[in-house]
């Protein structure tokens, strides 16, 4: 059982700033799960925490204690790497009982181990297999087999539902929930997928570039986005974003049309408005009126791709089934209470008054 | 197979063409056999017809049992093993530390073996017996393991960094996280997947070793150190060119290979690693 510390953690390669002033205080048992486009550093992040990339500067801390030189076997930490990494010379028993086998654990409880583990991860019949003998799914089980044998004090995943069916993706999304609540350990999860990201964690990491750009609870992400990137990574459907002009008690969108937030203040400075699909009513008579381009009836939602004049493409998403055709032209009404506003720097402007007064 | 199965005419034209390439390859090894034990008085009437209408084993008796063939034998077994152990040891190292570390000058090291393996040997020949020479090393077999040593570590280290490269990274590092050191990672997970890597290069380096005649020739002139390729041009002189017992000497010096590859053969057995990592 670990805290996990990372104090302005910088990784370099060469002259590249891969990582960049990275700070991050991780909980005793707590899930985190880091997210961010492909290349900002989340696998780089999780090696130097693993003690397989060496860390450029800062300071790395487990419990306290500064563990920036110490070797990956003295970290106490396991992993579950992107790409399975199983010994292929090793059948599926031994793959499981290996890090066992290196401390000479008594090789009776090395096999009632293996045994449990194998149960757990529905691996029971295939233990004497070599992994090229094995399933995608299958390999990646004995992968989190590996992991799981021993009572290390933090877990590592990168990305390691990536290569799963979907049926198989929430079962195993389940499994690793289990798994958390079970044995409490700290978790550092690697993931593309919004939906693992935002059921599992407690609190997600937002990388982008090599820079933290919002560390929060699910909720907050989703609710309070520090800046656009985040507005728009987290959430899917993605987030609309228009233009506008600030306006002392409103917006005045690039129509013309002005939309008043008299609950906000500080508009002025806006430049970007934020509203999220769902966020955005179908009426009869509304702020804008848009046409239809393509309608999606996914049957407990519908999305409507519309083209607003003077404005551009909205997307917006509506509960249950609207009979809406391609080049219909409708009503649309922002629910202003879920606004988000945008400074010129990308940054969210902090102006709920609801929130000052907090 | 399927495509093989529904097409017979190609199958059989894939097979025609192994067969010839095949008799193409082995027809010398076929004729050697066939002098071997064909009786002295009959090599030069019945010169060219493919199977001799009496046998004999006496050429090899002779061989065995009335020439100094069995020392020889026993000097290039000596070097070919020697070479082998020793290249292969150290070609290990150097490709595992090609492939896995970045360290300063790892380029130009790169460069100077290749630029090593550029020269023709006629070109060294001189310079390299000045070298044992003087060093008082002549007429010795270690001056040969050395020197043949030397000649094949580059193209052994690049043989065995293309297999450490074929080996994922990702594998040591599991290992490591599993607990291994960087050396138990080695011996317990890289060791055993290279193991056809190993198997090729001793016996690349084995036969190079084996049939090496230049060198040989040079360093070693003393009859007890010659090895077999020296020893076979005593033939020559001796016996005013003894074909059947050259021949029944070069079937015997093509035990010793035969044996080294039937034993790593199953190490050559590619595919070692599939199901390590996804994809
Ligand atoms: N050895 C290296 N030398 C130089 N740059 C590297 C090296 N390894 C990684 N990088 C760079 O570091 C950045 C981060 O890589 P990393 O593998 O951490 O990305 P990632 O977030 O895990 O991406 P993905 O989601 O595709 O797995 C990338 O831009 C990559 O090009
Ligand atoms: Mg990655």
């Amino acid at each position: 059982m670990a805290r996990i510390e990372l104090k302005d953690v910088v990784k370099r390669y060469g002259s590249v700033e891969v990582l960049r002033d990275i700070d991050l205080d991780i909980e005793d048992g707590e899930f985190i799960v880091l997210v961010g486009p492909s290349g900002c550093g989340k696998s780089t992040l999780l090696r130097m925490i693993a003690g397989l990339e060496p860390i450029t500067s800062g300071d790395f801390l487990i419990d306290g204690e500064r563990m920036n030189d110490v070797r990956p076997r003295d970290r106490d930490i396991a992993m579950v790497f992107q790409s399975y990494a199983l010994y292929p010379h090793m059948d599926v028993a031994r793959n499981m009982g290996f890090s066992m086998e290196i401390r000479k654990d008594p090789s009776n409880e090395r096999t009632s181990r293996v045994k449990q583990a194998a149960e757990t991860l529905g691996l029971t019949s295939l233990t004497e297999r070599l992994p090229k003998a094995l399933s995608g799914g299958q390999r990646q089980r004995v992968a989190m087999g590996r992991a799981i044998i021993r009572d290390p004090r933090a877990f590592l995943f990168d990305e390691p539902l990536s290569n799963l069916d979907a049926s198989l993706r929430v079962e195993m999304r389940l499994e690793i929930a289990r798994l958390h609540q079970k044995l409490g350990a700290t978790m550092i999860y690697v993931t593309h997928d919004q939906v693992e990201a935002l059921t599992l964690a407690d609190r997600i990491v937002v990388l982008n570039g090599g820079d933290i750009q919002q560390v929060g609870s699910p909720l907050d992400l989703y609710e309070r986005p520090a800046n656009k990137f985040v507005a728009q990574f987290i959430g899917s459907p993605t987030m609309n974003i228009i233009p506008v002009q600030g306006k002392s008690n409103g917006v005045k969108l690039a129509d013309g049309a002005l939309l008043e937030l008299p609950h906000l203040f500080g508009t002025i400075d806006a430049v970007e408005l934020g509203i999220r699909p769902e966020h955005i009513d179908v009426v009869e008579v509304g702020d804008l009126v848009g046409v239809a381009d393509v309608v999606e009836h996914l049957g407990s939602d519908t999305n409507l791709y519309l083209q607003v004049e003077g404005l551009g493409p909205l997307m917006v998403r509506e509960h249950g089934n609207i009979p809406v055709q391609p080049g219909d032209r409708v009503g649309l009404r922002i629910q202003s209470e879920n606004v988000h506003l945008f400074g010129p720097d990308g940054n969210a402007l902090r102006c709920h008054t609801n929130e000052a007064a907090a | 197979m399927a495509i093989a199965q529904s097409r017979p005419l190609l199958a059989i034209g894939k097979y025609a063409a192994l067969l010839g390439y095949l008799t193409f390859a082995l027809f010398p090894l076929y004729w050697l056999l066939k002098i071997a034990i064909t009786p002295d008085q009959l090599i030069f009437t019945e010169g060219t017809q493919l199977w001799p209408s009496s046998l004999t084993l006496d050429n090899f008796r002779t061989v065995l049992f009335q020439t100094d063939f069995l020392a020889y034998f026993g000097n290039s077994l000596y070097v070919s093993l020697g070479t082998a152990a020793a290249t292969t040891l150290i070609a290990a190292g150097a490709g595992y530390a090609f492939s896995r570390f970045d360290f300063g000058g790892k380029r130009i090291i790169i460069a100077v073996m290749l630029i090593t393996q550029m020269f023709p040997l006629l070109m060294i020949i001189a310079p390299i017996y000045k070298i044992v020479a003087s060093l008082g090393m002549l007429n010795s077999l270690t001056s040969l393991i050395v020197v043949y040593t030397a000649f094949n570590i580059p193209f052994a280290t690049f043989l065995m960094q293309s297999f450490f490269d074929g080996i994922p990274k990702d594998l040591e590092e599991a290992a490591m996280m599993d607990g291994c050191s960087r050396f138990q990672a080695l011996r317990k997970v890289i060791f055993p997947l290279t193991l056809p890597g190993l198997g090729a290069t001793l016996g690349f380096v084995f036969t190079a070793a084996w049939s090496e005649l230049l060198f040989a020739l040079m360093l070693i002139s003393k009859n007890e150190a010659m090895t077999f390729p020296v020893g076979l041009l005593t033939f020559v002189s001796k016996f005013s060119v003894d074909w059947g017992q050259m021949m029944a000497a070069g079937v015997l010096a093509l035990i010793p290979s035969c044996l080294f590859f039937i034993f790593i053969q199953r190490y050559l057995v590619q595919g070692l690693t599939s199901g390590a990592v996804k994809g």
